[in-house]
């Protein structure tokens, strides 16, 4: 009953893939493109590295996005925990129902509203409070965490749902309280997912042209926004070069998360 | 961090709050609190103020809003509603097609997505099991790069001198190069592109988890395969499509970047008529104010949806 069909199946699939994967690779093969036009091959050259290296308001920028996505990561799944914990484990405390609304809703909320919405606030903060003075890598930073935290508490809860439990209440037995118990057996557990929610936090934070196009100030453009005005103005090969800097890291990236992952998995059995 | 149930519930009086503390009643409050402080403080707070920021007018100056609620004469306190943003949206036709045009590409990128999302969910879900990991990772590796480079490539791709025109020109199927970027068509693309690995991943997780015996006892009975699909794969794989259909439909709606970069001049939507009103037109009401009816009409529904689906999964 499968040749025809599966055969089919895999044509679609395959398909899926180069669809997937063919923009990615054409990008690359032309970020060694010697001609200005990024559609037209005359030859190899890594001329648009070079003037990628030597572009300081690439650079700046990058290193500000770097420097936000990695507090930003930290910030959301410190706070991520936290809420998997209270949405695992306490079944019933008054304001749940809202507690599980605040945590789902930045998952569905267009960016764009919430980037207004942030900004607003933080606009009448500073009017009523004085804090925060001004739009810099800070108010990006708090409104990254907001969204974040949510994508990252999906990822922990799942975790959390699904762990075992005896060995918590065996911890307990012997005598151990509820923080010690946490730390020692509870955390270790959870402790791979807390690694993919901080990956998953410092992409989105790295990844956002829109939220912070609302938050951030004059002086703090992030990577996302230089991107996104200089391809406005027309495709260059210095951003084809600096995708294929982002493909060749997260790549790398993920093969050694892979392995290490494949290596964690061997050792426990 | 306390597991026990039902001891965490702060009891009335002195005594029950002595109780409440030494139950863990305070280990848990210092774990709840953060994460709501934060939350409240900056997620429910803003979304207030834009509320009231819809019904205040544009004025020049800092910060660029009328307030609501003003002294009159020393004793009068009094609260100004300024429905004209909201009056404006119903009667410049210009929002409601937005809103109507961001359904209508958001719907049909969605139905695409599932057309090509659903074999690819299934080719792998049917996939030898060593090998389905590394199938739904290169899903996702496309998703760890970044969101704005990926649309960025299909620029290069689609324009009139782009690659597609390039190499349809070079095999001869057309002499013409095709109008592509800066159409719906573009858009379509950029967000099946964009959205494609969200749609798959949950399809896969109930394709996974089918019983596969319920095929084999259709075949038994008789049942053609591509009936024995359409009665029993398809209605089982249901809660698949529809988190699949929210997963697109809802970013969407609201998406900026794609329309922005990939759509033309007439590629109306909602998520890029807020931004120009933001940032050209500088009008912080009114952008509120469609903020407001963006939320009204097209999150508020999705959430009742959601809640209830969550509610009919794990009864509390």
């Amino acid at each position: 009953m499968v040749g025809k069909r599966s055969l089919a199946l895999f044509a679609v699939l395959g398909f899926g893939y180069a669809f997937l994967y063919l923009p990615i690779v054409l990008l690359v093969i032309f970020s060694f493109n010697e001609s200005r036009l990024v559609t037209v091959w005359s030859g190899f050259s890594t001329k648009w590295y070079g003037e990628l290296l030597g572009n300081q308001k690439i650079l700046d920028a990058a290193w500000l996005s770097l420097k936000i996505a990695f507090v930003n990561a930290c910030g959301a799944v410190f706070l991520a925990t936290l809420a998997a914990v209270v949405i695992v484990r306490f079944r019933s405390f008054r304001g749940r129902t809202l507690f599980l609304a605040l945590v789902t809703a930045p998952l569905v909320m267009p960016e764009i509203i919430t980037g207004l919405a942030t900004l607003l606030m933080f606009v009448a903060m500073e009017h009523a409070v004085g804090w925060p003075e001004g739009r810099s890598a800070t108010t990006v930073t708090i409104a990254h965490i907001t969204f974040s935290m949510a994508f990252a508490t999906v990822v922990i809860q799942s975790r959390l749902s699904q762990m075992d439990r005896t060995l918590e209440e065996a911890a307990m037995d012997l005598g151990a309280r509820p923080l010690k118990v946490f730390f020692v057996i509870t955390l270790p557990i959870i402790a791979p997912s807390l690694l993919a929610a901080w990956l998953l936090a410092f992409t989105l934070s790295l990844d956002d042209l829109v939220i912070a196009s609302f938050v951030s100030g004059p002086g703090s453009s992030t990577l996302p926004q230089v991107i996104f005005s200089s391809v406005r103005l027309g495709v260059s090969p210095q951003i084809n070069a600096l995708a294929t800097i982002f493909v060749g890291v997260v790549t790398v990236g993920i093969l050694l998360a892979g392995r290490l992952m494949n290596r964690n998995e061997s050792a426990g059995r | 961090m306390n597991g026990r149930p039902g001891n965490g519930r702060p009891a009335n009086g002195w005594t029950g709050a002595v109780r409440w503390v030494v139950a863990g009643g305070l280990g848990r409050l210092l774990v709840v609190l953060p994460p709501y402080a934060w939350l409240t403080l900056f997620f429910l707070v803003p979304f207030v103020i834009v509320l009231k920021i819809s019904f205040a007018e544009m004025v020049s100056a800092i910060p660029p809003y009328t307030p609501l609620v003003a002294w009159v004469e020393d004793v009068y306190l009094q609260l100004r509603l300024n429905m004209a943003n909201y009056i404006f949206l119903l009667d410049d036709g210009l929002y409601l097609t937005a809103y109507l045009n961001s359904i209508k590409i958001a719907a049909i990128a969605t139905a695409l997505c599932l057309l090509l999302g659903y074999p690819m969910a299934y080719a792998i879900a049917r996939a030898p099991e060593a090998r389905r990991n590394g199938l739904l990772l290169l899903i996702m590796l496309p998703f760890w790069t970044s969101f704005l480079i990926r649309v960025y490539a299909w620029i290069g791709i689609l324009k009139d001198e782009g690659l597609l025109n390039n190499f349809l020109i070079a095999i001869g199927v057309i002499d013409q190069p095709l109008a592509i970027l800066h159409t719906d068509w573009a858009v379509y693309i950029g967000l099946v592109y964009s959205y494609l690995p969200f749609m798959v991943l949950p399809l896969y997780a109930t394709l996974e988890k089918m019983d596969l015996t319920l095929l084999e006892a259709a075949a038994d009975l008789g049942c053609r395969p591509l009936r024995a699909f359409l009665l029993v794969t398809l209605p089982l794989s249901m809660p698949g499509i529809v988190a699949g259909s929210m997963l697109v439909f809802i970013p969407s709606v609201g998406e900026f970047v794609i329309p922005d970069l990939l759509g033309g001049p007439d590629t109306l939507m909602i998520g890029k008529v807020l931004w120009v009103e933001f940032f050209t037109n500088r009008d912080w009401p009114l952008a509120s104010a469609v903020a407001v009816a963006m939320l009204v009409l097209l999150v508020a529904p999705i959430l009742v949806f959601q809640r209830h689906r969550q509610n009919a999964e794990e009864p509390e």
